[in-house]
């Protein structure tokens, strides 16, 4: 599995007033098992490349492959496209609809032709696999959970598709530090099991550090950096000056690395701890 | 899709028409739109059309843009169409089975066609051309003097202010509800109309919450801002007639009259 995306271009309002080129010759991929960060300040693009990634969005030129399947040239069914390639939106807790919390999780699945006890097992290990109590929820109204518990109750509806690729557009946006925590270990519990790849857009540079394999920079509608965590984040100039910035703890390292000679390259916490101890110890 | 309905947008300009006072524009559009009862031939009509275009030529607007606004409005002027097509009584032009298309059917069918265009074209026309802000004003302003008699106009104009204000939010919340639930795999174009209709409750429901939610927090902000209805409230920017209005209600007269006069030109429809 893998999704590659080459000379993406998509216009909005094409040849109206407030005509703009969201996405300008955007050109990737990633590989099978990568969880991939997208970064960008608002506006970049990035929310306009998610929706071309399972057909939502047809771009003006250029084309997405999912698998080595070519899905912009028509002839793809979007359904199964929507099957393999999982989207979750922001705020995805207001889409649920449903009266129980079982019943809009299956509501994909249903899509799909699922039934009976096949579409059963798949809501109760969805629900499970976002880390809900399958038999305190399935019976309960999606709106009278919790914050956090909806967002999860909302993620399970879309990874009950079983997507080969999982896309969460700000998966933790305004959530508190718990559950954000939550959804955290939830994505890593999810790539972990269902080996899927994982593509998803933060604005917390932690975030991003500490769980991705690969990053992509996106600056007005086009990829400015792309890279490890590592490679990207040694770019601290070019990052400031596009609005984003390094992580935290890189930040406390840097100034650290300039008083010092400790000469460490961490992104987190328990990187930073291990370099800084290994340097108390070389200076004994 | 939901993107192209223009009904109700602004159409950001500096045209002598975008300058004319608001009460201007209601009080013009309102007349246009009584006038074109009034019309009883497709010579009135032609009056309509050429006043109308005249309007969008100073306006700027790109006509593309006013056309686009009514693809959406589209099915309803043809279901009336057909409609009235069918149901006219008078010379046959074709017949089968229970479907007889007459003469007199088709010509009501364009002539109700025609006014429908004029009339959507004409007000959205208004709200192309005037700010919301602005249109909500005049409107009070127009208001104003039966709030004597009870008709609380600064509400009215304040309703009509968050229906205009809020139009573009739900549209690109209900774009919004409806991406992520295709993205769950909900099929919206196919199936028999019973299985459509049970096709939007999905995005329904999310939908009315939004707007709950969306008008939970408006209330709650404007309370934080003290708001205490319209009295003793003032505007930052009075509202007043200049040159340009005194030529448009010339303008507005010379029409209604050209208007009536149409009816005398050719026989009623």
């Amino acid at each position: 599995m893998s999704i590659k995306v080459s000379d993406l271009r998509y216009v909005y309002n094409p040849g109206m007033p407030g005509e703009t080129v969201a996405l300008d010759d955007v050109s990737f991929e990633i590989c099978d098992g990568q969880i991939c960060g997208i970064i960008g300040h608002t506006g970049s693009g990035k929310s306009t490349l998610l929706q071309h990634l399972n057909g939502l969005l047809k771009p003006v030129s250029g084309d997405v492959y999912v698998d080595g399947q070519c899905i912009t040239d028509g002839s793809t069914k979007l359904v199964e496209v929507r099957r393999k390639v999982g989207l979750v939106f922001q705020y995805p807790e207001y889409q649920l609809f449903e009266e129980t919390v079982a019943k809009d999780v299956a509501f994909g699945p249903k899509n799909l032709g699922l039934k009976d006890e096949e579409l059963d097992a798949t809501v109760r290990e969805a629900i499970e696999l976002v880390g809900l109590d399958y038999e305190q929820v399935k019976d309960a109204s999606p709106f009278e959970l919790s914050g956090g518990m909806k967002r999860r109750a909302a993620i399970a509806g879309v990874i009950a598709m079983k997507p080969s690729v999982l896309i969460l557009d700000e998966p933790t946006a305004g959530l508190d530090p718990k559950a954000h925590r939550e959804i955290l270990a939830m994505i890593r519990r999810i790539h972990e099991e269902m080996g899927c790849i994982i593509i998803f857009v933060s604005h917390n540079m932690g975030d991003i550090a500490s769980m991705c394999d690969k990053v992509l920079v996106i600056n007005k509608g086009k990829i400015e950096l792309e890279g490890t965590p590592q490679e990207v984040y040694s770019e601290k100039a070019k990052l400031e000056e596009i609005g984003l910035d390094v992580p935290p703890i890189r930040e406390i390292i840097n100034k650290i690395n300039a008083a010092t000679e400790l000469n460490s390259d961490a992104l987190t916490a328990e990187e930073a701890a291990e370099d800084i101890k290994n340097y108390i110890q070389c200076r004994k | 899709m939901i993107r192209d309905i223009t009904l109700g947008q602004y159409y950001p300009g500096k045209s002598a028409i975008h300058r004319l006072d608001a009460r201007t524009k209601i009080i013009g559009t309102l007349a246009f739109i009584i006038e074109l009862f009034v019309v009883n031939n497709f010579w009135g009509f032609l009056v309509a059309v050429v006043a109308l275009f005249t309007v969008i030529g100073i306006s700027k607007v790109p006509v593309k843009f006013i056309f686009r606004g009514l693809t959406a409005v589209f099915l309803i002027i043809a279901f009336t169409f057909i409609i009235n097509m069918f149901l006219v009584e008078g010379k046959v032009l074709w017949h089968w089975g229970i479907f007889t298309i007459t003469y007199e059917g088709l010509k009501r069918a364009s002539f109700m066609a025609v006014r429908l265009i004029l009339l959507i074209i004409g007000s959205s026309m208004l709200t192309l051309c005037t700010k919301p802000i602005e249109l909500t004003d005049g409107l009070e302003k127009l208001l104003k003097p039966f709030s004597k008699i009870g008709v609380p106009s600064h509400e009215i104009a304040l309703m009509m202010t968050i229906a205009l204000r809020f139009i573009p939010t739900l549209m690109e919340e209900t774009d919004k509800i409806i991406k992520a639930q295709e993205a769950r795999g909900a099929d919206f174009d196919s199936g028999n109309i019973i299985q459509r209709a049970k096709s939007l409750i999905p995005i329904l429901i999310p939908l009315f919450i939004s707007s709950f939610r969306i008008a939970q927090e408006l209330a709650l902000a404007m309370e934080a801002r003290c708001y205490h209805g319209g009295a003793g409230r003032t505007r930052m920017n009075e509202i007043h007639f200049g040159r340009g209005d005194a030529w448009a209600a010339v303008c507005m007269v010379l029409f209604l009259g050209v208007i009536i006069a149409s009816r005398f030109m050719g026989a009623a429809i």
